[in-house]
């Protein structure tokens, strides 16, 4: 959603979100809202900024959101408040599941398809009764014997469903089952959360749902950093969706991306999974080996996805120009396998043991923002060259010099090998771009001032990088160079050598081959190599020639709409809120007057409102799918199914496939946690959550009585991110300028701590000493039958660079994550708390 | 090509667009800090030190809450008052509640101290009703500085001047919006002509205590709290919802200039009454 269009909610949850402090311009719309009447709640560890301009306050204690919102998810089912007329047609709710599925409730915390010795799930049983379904994110193919022929099924009849909602085995009941244990007495005992203040939380939600209001969650990361961050969310999702908030005005769910162009990044995938457009990275160990063979695995039978071939092929096309051809599998055989996990954490480890040899390190400080600083700081220090792009010199840049294994004396700098590049980057107003914000919106912006020096733009780096490469390998026999010398790199520069920007914004758009004549919109890309476009979402964006869309500045007056559709360029197709189809009823009528966005015009025969439509624009609400002619793609999905990207078109509250965790969120506790698991003893944390324990990241086991405190890691409005931007800046650097640690009055009074005292805190692989500041912001948490756990709370921004500086929180943080998206653990784990300071070798 | 950047309308002043307002000499002009709607950003602090160009005072923390600035002073000119009230409440009041963030400035009083106690002419009164020092006036005799009742202007160490916020003047002077509240995301700092901000912020105040929130109320206003000991009014207010004193700003501010009447007068009577003694005395040994 918009982050505008928070200002037309009736009650905001801000859940794993800073957000009056980390996203203060989207902020503003939740203060708006405020003005208008809302309900603002804060659910977090700490009272912050946010809690401040809040109305309710809910403490939870770090790393228990799951029990805090499977708790609503059972309040709103148990008491009947979810959105019947909505949630039934739009979501999975009567879909049956298989009769092998069981759940944690049953199985001492595992989901079935458990496999012990290789330490993951087979999502088998998690299947549709009947009917195996693809993956509709990113990866479509699923580990399961048969996968390719079973999933055609969904091309001969709808999903088992009872839309009466008593099979035993319907989602509805599997979910009541579920969640049952997730009582506000259970959400006390785990999240330390009185239950009164829960289910205030829980009746504003419901309060402001419905036909003629809608609520909404902003959460960011964290909800993300943590081993299950994906299920959080997921969590947070289907509450959303049982409330019938989804596709509506200010209504949904709103991920506050960090970065100014996070989204973007992921957009153009810099993810070692995806490539642009969240199309799957070919893997080594699945069915890619040919295009075809990997086309028919990845390919949803129905929903959008079935388009799949025409954006793969046509990313080809941009990717390779005339050197994709039939004979390469239109350049499939030329592209890269992955082989497994290559997130940022296991190739924190492999350069640690010597397996990656050489690193860029581009707008980013994996020394300060990496976890477990002293393994990134080791393997930085094992790698053959190492490229560091900034603006400043950063602490990755000066880890030879000033990084802990350095002082602490473990390494000298004349022993390391690693040379170190440090090449000057160009800040933004010293470049063109786009930026791609957190609701998808691509906004342009030009180039203020030339850069300092020799400084350049990340552009200028990567073009002229991929020319020197092109040029080097320009005679190689070998294999592994074909696809560098098959890349079509030809863009044109101006005097400087300076790329032109909207040159690749145009790639990216899409273009007739071998024309090279602007296609429209991604409904214009085809499998047949006739088309080329960089990242099929985007299309659109530059739909003429001489037209870039992310230029466009016209917002709209008060009198609304307030959609802004002319206001920069929304991806997909300048669509503001996805699955808007849901903003009207089954019928197609609007909710209410008060909540319209999109309904069917009749007399038009077409989908007509204030957005651009995200459904078929002349699907009829009545349609109905002609299963004797094995429809597949968007023809599958009947009128009344807005979720187009998901094969069975509704919300996925129960997901059969894709997840490598389990297909319900359940509470498990971090990997290190002083609070046992109150809902599986005997199973703590979460079973598939990858860890990558060795000499060089130790982990505490739960309960370790050597870390009885929870500490969590957050970020100050005044610094951004690995800090480079801020703590260099005399001006923000003043605002906070020393590392510090919040600590509840009470453990500090224990202690004999007062702010600004030295503090030393410690995990298994370190410790730092900072300043306390004592705060009753930060509170005990009574969990585990009153027990009081103090939670701490560490800002990372500091290190040695710059003017605002300090000890690195990552230092105390492990190289644990996600097991689906490889995401770190850094918002929850366990520490020690002790005054005083550390004797040093060095500094 | 079609859409086209926003930009004022020709012969229009960005402040038409930024803060709703034009901007003409002969009016007055000034702040309405509404400090529900704060959340401590700070970037008010930085946008100010951006454009006027102010070093950093101090690279300390001071464990302060997240005040890390300290105070307005010569290189301070917005400067954000934290306040944790030392309650662990979980409902609250609407808007900005038990953690107290508050955008400190120069009030541009009306009458102003500062312009009164200066002997050079270097503080003026500006044609949108501001004060601002005259750096090239200024000889530095810091009789501004106990002058003002808010502990506003500072010397600098730099040059013995005195320095304060210019309210932009060079902003004004050029049709934009002060760079702090232009940079404000919540829009805490209002910009505008003083009569129709002191309105707005009635009303504020009357929808604040429809929602719950009884204790709000305005400082610096004519009649209210702030506003008193011979200040006419502040050109920059506020809208507080705890006591003045909870955010350093004093419950009751004088202008000095009206002790200088009756002072004056004392003094005289004190020299007369001196010089009829001495003559009383010249008589009586006589």
């Amino acid at each position: 959603m918009p982050q505008w269009d928070l200002a037309r909610s009736d009650c905001i949850l801000v859940m794993g979100s800073n957000m009056a402090e980390n996203h203060p311009i989207a902020f503003r719309f939740a203060v708006q809202a405020k003005q208008r009447g809302a309900t603002i709640i804060h659910a977090d560890p700490r009272f912050t900024r946010t809690s401040a301009l809040a109305d309710i306050y809910a403490p939870v204690r770090a790393g228990s959101d799951i029990a805090f919102l499977g708790g609503l998810i059972r309040h709103v089912l148990e008491n009947d408040h979810w959105f019947r007329d909505y949630a039934l047609p739009y979501t999975n709710l009567s879909a049956i599941i298989g009769p092998d599925y069981k759940g944690p409730e049953e199985l001492a915390g595992y989901f079935s398809g458990w496999n012990e010795e290789g330490r993951r799930y087979s999502p088998e049983s998690w299947q549709y009764d009947g009917v195996v379904v693809p993956s509709s994110l990113a990866e479509a193919y699923v580990e399961i014997e048969g996968f390719a022929e079973a999933m055609q099924r969904l091309h001969e009849a709808p999903v088992p469903q009872d839309p009466t909602l008593q099979h035993p085995r319907c989602v509805y009941q599997v979910m009541r089952r579920h969640y049952a244990r997730y009582t506000p007495e259970m959400v006390e005992r785990v999240t330390g959360c009185p239950r009164d203040v829960f289910l205030k939380v829980a009746e504003a939600l419901v309060r402001n749902s419905g036909r003629e209001r809608t609520g909404a969650i902003c959460y960011a990361v964290g909800w993300n950093h943590h081993t299950k961050g994906a299920q959080v969310i997921r969590a947070g999702a289907i509450l959303m969706a049982l409330l019938g908030n989804v596709g509506r005005p200010g209504g949904g769910l709103l991920a506050l991306r960090g970065h100014t162009s996070i989204q973007g990044s992921t957009d153009i995938a810099t993810l070692y999974d995806l490539l642009p457009g969240y199309l799957p990275q070919p893997h080594a160990f699945r069915p890619h080996d040919t295009l075809e063979r990997y086309l028919e695995v990845e390919t949803n039978p129905t929903g959008w996805w079935n388009n799949f071939p025409d954006y793969y092929v046509s990313l080809l096309r941009a990717f390779y120009g005339a050197r994709a051809t039939p004979a390469n599998g239109m350049g499939h055989d030329l592209l890269p396998r992955i082989t497994g996990n290559h997130s940022q954490l296991p190739m924190t480890v492999a350069m640690d043991t010597g397996v990656i040899k050489g690193l860029f390190v581009m707008g980013q400080n994996p020394v300060v923002g990496g976890s477990n600083s002293r393994l990134v700081q080791r393997g930085l220090a094992r790698l053959e060259w190492l490229v560091v792009r900034d603006v400043a010199e950063t602490d990755t840049a000066t880890f030879w010099r000033d990084g802990h294994l350095v002082r602490d004396g473990e390494l000298r700098p004349e022993d390391i090998q690693t040379e170190v590049f440090l090449m000057p980057a160009a800040l933004s107003g010293e470049k063109a771009g786009s930026f791609t914000n957190t609701h998808r919106l691509l906004q342009w912006h030009e180039k203020v001032v030339d850069a300092p020096g020799d400084s350049r733009s990340e552009l200028w780096f990567t073009c002229h990088l991929g020319r020197r490469l092109q040029a080097m390998h320009a005679d190689s026999a070998r294999e592994e160079d074909a696809a560098i010398r098959a890349l079509d790199w030809d863009y044109p520069v101006d005097a400087e050598g300076e790329p032109d920007a909207e040159a690749v914004l145009r790639e990216i758009n899409g273009y007739t081959w071998p024309e090279r004549a602007p296609v429209s919109a991604f409904k214009d890309l085809k499998r047949d190599g006739s088309t080329a476009s960089g990242c099929w979402i985007y299309a659109g964006v530059c739909p003429e020639p001489g037209r870039n869309r992310a230029r466009e500045r016209k917002a709209d007056g008060p009198g609304g709409p307030g959609t802004h559709l002319s206001w920069g360029y929304a991806w997909p197709d300048n669509r503001r809120t996805l699955n808007n189809r849901a903003s009207a009823d089954p019928q197609g009528r609007p909710w209410s007057d008060r909540k319209r966005l999109v309904w069917w015009d009749e007399a038009a025969g077409r989908w007509v409102g204030t957005d651009a439509v995200d459904f078929v624009p002349t699907k009829r609400p009545d349609y109905e799918p002609d299963w004797s002619r094995r429809p597949a793609g968007m023809d599958a999905l009947s009128g009344t199914q807005p979720f187009i990207m998901i094969p069975d078109g509704v919300a996925a509250l129960f997901v059969p496939s894709g997840l490598k965790d389990g297909p319900l969120p359940e509470h498990y506790e971090p990997t290190e946690t002083p609070v046992k698991n109150a809902f599986h003893p005997g199973l703590d944390g979460s079973p598939a959550a990858p860890r990558w324990v060795y000499d060089h990241n130790p982990i505490a086991p739960p309960g370790d009585p050597r870390f009885p405190h929870v500490l969590t890691t957050f970020r100050l409005t005044e610094h951004h991110s690995g800090g480079t931007p801020t703590r260099i800046v005399p001006t923000t650097a003043e605002l906070q300028p020393e590392g510090f640690c919040e600590i509840p009055t009470e453990l500090a009074a224990a202690l004999g701590i007062h702010s600004t005292d030295w503090v030393v805190l410690s995990t298994p692989r370190g410790e730092i000493e900072t300043r306390a500041l004592v705060t009753e912001r930060l509170r005990p948490f009574a969990v585990e039958g009153g027990r009081p756990v103090h939670q701490l709370a560490l800002p990372w921004h500091y290190g040695w660079a710059g003017l605002a500086t300090g000890d690195i929180a990552n230092v105390l943080t492990a190289v644990v994550g996600d097991p689906n998206t490889g995401m770190h653990e850094n918002k929850a784990l366990a520490c020690a708390l002790r005054p005083g300071r550390l004797a040093r070798r060095r500094g | 090509m079609d859409g086209g950047l926003v930009g004022p309308a020709p012969g229009g002043q960005e402040a038409e667009l930024t803060a709703g307002t034009r901007i003409e000499p002969g009016r007055s002009y000034g702040f309405f800090t509404d400090t529900t709607l704060c959340i401590g950003c700070k970037a008010c602090e930085v946008a100010c030190k951006e454009w006027n160009n102010l070093p950093a005072d101090n690279l300390g923390l001071t464990g302060h809450s997240y005040d890390n600035t300290g105070r307005l002073g010569a290189h301070t000119w917005r400067h954000v008052t934290f306040l944790e009230t030392g309650t662990r409440a979980t409902e609250m009041p609407p808007y900005q509640s038990n953690w107290l963030m508050m955008s400190d400035v120069c009030k541009h009083c009306d009458p102003a101290p500062c312009l009164e106690a200066c002997p050079t002419g270097a503080l003026f009164r500006t044609e949108f009703d501001t004060v601002v020092v005259q750096q090239d006036i200024c000889n530095g005799c810091g009789y501004c500085v106990p002058a003002c009742p808010f502990g506003v202007v500072e010397l600098a160490p730099e040059d013995g001047k005195a320095h304060k916020c210019t309210l932009c003047y060079d902003r004004l002077k050029g049709g934009l919006e002060p760079a702090c509240a232009k940079a404000c995301p919540t829009d805490s700092i209002q910009f505008g002509v003083v009569e129709e901000l002191v309105e707005r912020a009635e009303a504020r105040v009357g929808t604040l205590r429809e929602q719950g929130q009884a204790d709000a109320y305005l400082y610096g206003t004519p009649g209210a709290p702030g506003a008193t000991g011979g200040l006419r009014r502040l050109n920059a207010f506020f809208l507080l919802t705890d006591r003045p004193e909870r955010y350093n700003l004093p419950p009751a501010p004088s202008r000095p200039a009206r002790n200088a009447r009756p002072a004056f007068l004392s003094g005289l009577a004190t020299m007369a009454g001196l010089a009829l003694a001495a003559v009383a005395i010249g008589v009586g040994r006589r």
